[in-house]
């Protein structure tokens, strides 16, 4: 009896050393949306270029779209935007944008040079919807069902293999929901 | 040329590595012994040629030799030459020869300090050193090489060496570390060497314990300069953040803490032996997972080197076969035997088991906290963060238990003492413990609870140990006289708990009474806190070697009088362009005051942290008393004394053919 | 709760006033206590994007982000308990540093309390088994007496303190 004990040591060894094993090469700064499953949270902000027109989460009723947090300041974005304009263009997909604590002018100067992939641009310049959405660095990119809900959440550049992989199985899934 | 030799006497180093793993320990098994005479040159010969490694690659950093990657990547050449010299261990590669050379040196240490031992018993213990080495020399070798080369495209001058990491305390923390970590390399290849050669007895204890303690108080070194270095380097003033890395170091230095303390019973009366083998295995592995930990990217600390997955499950690799052979020979060849020793309710036995509840219980709780995280995201149980508010909550209790453990317990006896007896003793230290966490209170302003705890239990070990010398002190030929008599070793238990108790009050006060704020300052606007005034007098502008400083000043009053002047700094370095805030400190033992520069809120106001840290400096000093105890005591007479006698023994052992000594018999 | 939660963002356009992307703020309180509360709250929540630093010592905009829900929502009235779920609701429970008392949770906090009371059990039976063995061998048998003293007198066994 007292022999056995002695093992325990050992396979509680064996235990740790697989869940360690299981850690290496994760992020361990990967952070899951806390959203998912839920709405978009309310919020009433002005649209990029049309500053009189006032916007809230009905934007994202009607059909499945992404939502993706940008600024002109950060460069992982500018390395993103070429694929979102080739996913707004070729695969049609509808982008709405949150230009996340920006400057207007920037922002739009940014879209007249660069290509405008985005159906249409959320301004929120001190980053309320951002801070509601959870959203703590940019670029983030969401998947919102037809009726407003929350489906997934990518943190980080998007390109054509985070397209395919990640994004457009959850795309598919609630088209064909919807 | 040199980078190349340098690669050459690593490889040269793991080859002498690998036979001394396995001649000596052939020769031990077998019976020959000049197989086992092999360990001692082949020892010198590892130690050499790694030194040898690790002198090169200081070349390169002195002479900027950017073609090596490794000093390309962490030094350049407007560094100070003794930052070059530390930016040896700056980086991942660097810093894993610095382990690698410790070992050797260990190594090295106890095949020249060994004499006493029999040859089978050296020979066993060199040969697991040896083993050890191996599989960091591999490690090094093959996917960690320092000597690297980026050739044919030499970068003109280097990345620099991290702001945070220029700096004296970079100098010497990770060698003292690394001696604590390496060090118990040594109580765990004896603890192997046992459990191979079955010769488990009170006299392996006695072997196994001045390298246990030379190590523990290297650790505990290396600790508290890690933790100062955070202090003051940071700019935040907080001087222990549960953070992985933080963990990583804390968790051996528990484990060796129980360690030494269950040597101690092993040695004296030849019982728990199963348990400090144990305890010796587990201390390394916990070094061990602490290297794993720092340099495989899962966990995230702001302490981590870079993280790199293949590293990664090589070192994880490296980690696994050897706890989990130690711990199976353990499983299988630790005694079951049953010791028919008899103790006492109050004996020191039990006080010592006691004592090591507590401290396994806490080295259980940080390894818990620390990798639970991972445990629940293997489960898929989603992402947990576990810090400060948790480890403090938990972690203080156990503290003071252990504390107040301590105190009593100085005054058992081994095998039985009288528990109405202690009791006595210990009405005088209960009344000052009362008196003096009461006046702590009135002095400081307030009663909070974990601070009397604190300061009480801190005072309870102060005056038991106090009480303790006192009557062991007592002689007719007068109290001094009486003092000498009383062995190094018995002081340096004293001095390391009397180290325990200044660090328990510097933690209990500054935790309770410190007080912090941030203010938005502009010059001439003068703030006051505990008593004290600072006026910001402004900022002026200051050249570094290698950076620009935006420097506060600030004069600080006391009921009227200069106190001092105080001159925080924002550095901004030329070369890696990171923004360093220096803190600018007045030190003193009784209190540090502590002012850090923040952002720039306007043209000329600044966000200005101030920070009143009571007893802080108590928290290292302790430490150091701690070290010094653990030298005191491995320099006690019966250390050097019995090797003459032990020598006459070993070679009447050797004489017999290497079989056990008298001794056994009577346990 | 999500009502609560509702109205306080309702509430956040006094947090819109005046302010640029990213400014430094430094925090007014009424007393002192309040400003005691406010640090003790930062020191529990972590950023969410940093390398394990809790928002009061971090200087990513996040964290001065996240601050500032703290103040307002202090000023607002909040408790600690709701100020802490409404950064939780949006960051998830890893800006947590002191983990919720869940099931999942129940392991991690129960560590210490089983290890103490293993380890004070393990000893109390070292103990009493002790006694009850002390009680069968507290006296050599005389072929075990000399054993000792052949073995004494053969090594020169110096005895330790």
């Amino acid at each position: 009896m007292k022999r056995l004990v002695l093992f325990v040591p050992v396979v509680l060894v064996v235990v740790l050393g697989v869940v360690l094993f299981a850690g290496i090469g994760k992020d361990p700064n990967h952070l899951e949306s806390v959203l998912i499953g839920k709405p978009v949270p309310a919020f009433s902000l002005a649209a990029l270029k049309q500053p009189g027109q006032s916007l809230d989460s009905s934007v994202f009723q009607g059909e499945v779209s992404l939502l993706n947090v940008w600024g002109t300041w950060c460069p992982a974005c500018r390395d993103e935007h070429d694929d979102l304009v080739w996913l707004a263009r070729e695969r049609g997909i509808p982008i709405i944008g949150l230009n996340y604590k920006d400057k207007r002018e920037a922002a739009m100067a940014w879209l007249d040079t660069l290509g405008d992939p985005y159906r249409l641009n959320i301004f929120d310049p001190e980053g309320r919807l951002g801070f509601d959405l959870g959203v703590y660095g940019a670029p983030e990119t969401y998947v919102i069902d037809s009726k407003g809900i929350v489906r997934y959440r990518h943190v980080g550049p998007v390109d054509e293999k985070v397209w395919q992989q990640d994004l457009e199985p959850v795309v598919r899934k609630y088209r064909e929901q919807g | 040329m040199y980078p190349e030799l340098g690669q050459f006497a690593l490889i040269l180093a793991l080859l002498l590595a690998v036979l001394l793993s396995i001649v000596p320990l052939a020769g031990s098994i077998t019976g020959r012994e000049s197989l086992q005479l092999f360990a001692r040159p082949l020892a010198a010969g590892f130690f050499v040629f790694t030194a040898l490694a690790f002198a090169i690659l200081t070349h390169a950093f002195m002479v900027d030799d950017f073609s090596v990657a490794y000093v390309a990547n962490n030094s350049n050449s407007m560094l100070p030459w003794y930052f070059k010299f530390s930016a040896v261990w700056g980086g991942h590669e660097g810093s894993l020869l610095l382990w690698i050379l410790m070992l050797a040196g260990w190594t090295l240490a106890v095949s020249v300090f060994s004499r006493h031992l029999p040859t089978v018993m050296t020979s066993q213990v060199l040969s697991v050193l040896g083993m050890v080495s191996v599989g960091f020399l591999l490690f090094i070798v093959l996917t960690s090489n320092p000597f690297d080369r980026l050739l044919p495209n030499v970068p003109a001058d280097g990345a620099d060496l991290n702001p945070l990491l220029q700096d004296f305390g970079l100098i010497i923390h990770p060698p003292l570390l690394y001696m604590g970590y390496v060090g118990f390399s040594v109580a765990f290849a004896f603890a192997i060497a046992a459990l191979i050669n079955g010769r488990l007895d009170a006299a392996w204890a006695r072997w196994s314990r001045p390298w246990t303690t030379v190590a523990w108080a290297f650790l505990s070194l290396g600790i508290a300069l890690g933790s100062w270095w955070a202090y003051y380097e940071l700019g935040w003033g907080g001087w222990w953040f549960w953070d992985p890395v933080e963990n990583a170091s804390l968790l051996p230095w528990l484990s060796g803490t129980a360690l030494m303390h269950s040597l101690a019973v092993t040695e004296k009366r030849g019982v728990f032996k199963s348990w400090t083998v144990l305890l010796a295995i587990v201390t390394f592995s916990l070094s061990l997972l602490g290297t794993f930990l720092v340099r495989s990217g899962v966990l995230t600390s702001v302490h981590a080197f870079a993280s790199d997955p293949e590293r990664g499950v090589f070192l994880l690799g490296l980690l696994g076969i050897t706890i989990i052979s130690s711990l199976a020979l353990y499983a299988l060849r630790a005694p079951v035997v049953h010791s028919r020793s008899r103790y006492g309710s109050y004996s020191r036995e039990i006080f010592l088991m006691l004592n090591n509840v507590m401290l396994v219980a806490a080295t259980l709780l940080v390894l818990v906290g620390t990798l639970y995280p991972l445990v629940l995201d293997f489960l898929d149980l989603g992402r947990l963060s576990i810090g400060e508010p948790f480890f403090n909550l938990t972690f203080s209790p156990l503290a003071i238990a252990a504390g107040l453990l301590l105190g009593a317990g100085i005054f058992s006896r081994w095998k039985k003492t009288d528990g109405g007896w202690i009791g006595r003793k210990l009405l005088w230290p209960l009344a000052v413990s009362i008196l003096a966490a009461t006046a702590i209170m009135v002095i400081y302003g307030g009663f909070e609870p974990w601070a009397f705890a604190g300061c009480f239990t801190a005072v309870w070990i102060t005056a038991a140990t106090l009480t303790d010398i006192w009557d062991k002190s007592a002689s007719k030929k007068g109290r001094w006289q009486g003092m000498r008599r009383l062995s190094r070793s018995y002081y340096g238990m004293v001095l390391g708990h009397l180290g325990v108790a200044i660090t328990m009050l510097g933690a209990s006060v500054v935790s309770n009474y410190g007080i912090e704020r941030e203010i938005r300052m502009v010059p001439g606007d003068s703030v006051t806190m505990a008593g004290y005034q600072f006026n910001f007098l402004g900022m002026t502008q200051r050249q570094g070697a290698n950076f620009t400083a935006n420097v506060g000043n600030f004069e600080v009053f006391r009921d009227g009088r200069a106190v001092s002047t105080i001159r925080p700094e924002k550095r901004e370095y030329q070369v890696r362009r990171d923004m360093m805030t220096e803190a600018g400190i007045d030190a003193s033992l009784s209190r540090d005051l502590f002012v850090a520069v923040g952002e720039q809120l306007s043209s000329n106001a600044w966000a200005i942290r101030i920070q009143y840290k009571p007893l802080i400096r108590c928290l290292w000093l302790g430490a150091l008393f701690m070290a010094c105890g653990g030298f005191l005591a491995i320099s006690d007479r019966r250390y050097r004394v019995r090797s003459k006698l032990a020598a006459k023994v070993a070679a009447q052992e050797e004489a017999a053919g290497g079989k056990s000594a008298p001794t056994e018999a009577l346990s | 709760m999500r009502l609560l939660l509702l109205a306080i963002t309702l509430v956040l356009p006094v947090w819109a006033a005046a302010q640029q992307e990213n400014p430094a703020a430094v925090y007014e309180f009424d007393s002192r206590s309040q400003e005691v509360r406010f640090q003790n709250l930062l020191e529990e929540l972590r950023c969410p994007k940093c390398q394990n630093q809790n928002i009061i010592d971090s200087n990513a905009p996040i964290s001065k982000d996240m601050r500032e829900r703290v103040y307002l929502m202090m000023q607002e009235g909040a408790s600690n308990e709701e100020i802490t779920n409404s950064l939780v609701a949006r960051f998830g429970e890893f800006v947590r540093y002191k983990p919720k008392l869940e099931s999942r949770t129940l392991l991690l906090w129960a560590t210490p309390v089983l290890a103490v009371l293993i380890g004070v059990l393990v000893v109390g039976g070292v103990f009493i088994r002790s006694r009850r063995h002390g009680a069968q061998a507290a006296e050599l048998s005389d072929e075990e007496r000399e054993k000792a003293s052949r073995a004494l007198s053969n090594y020169d066994s110096d005895a330790s303190r």
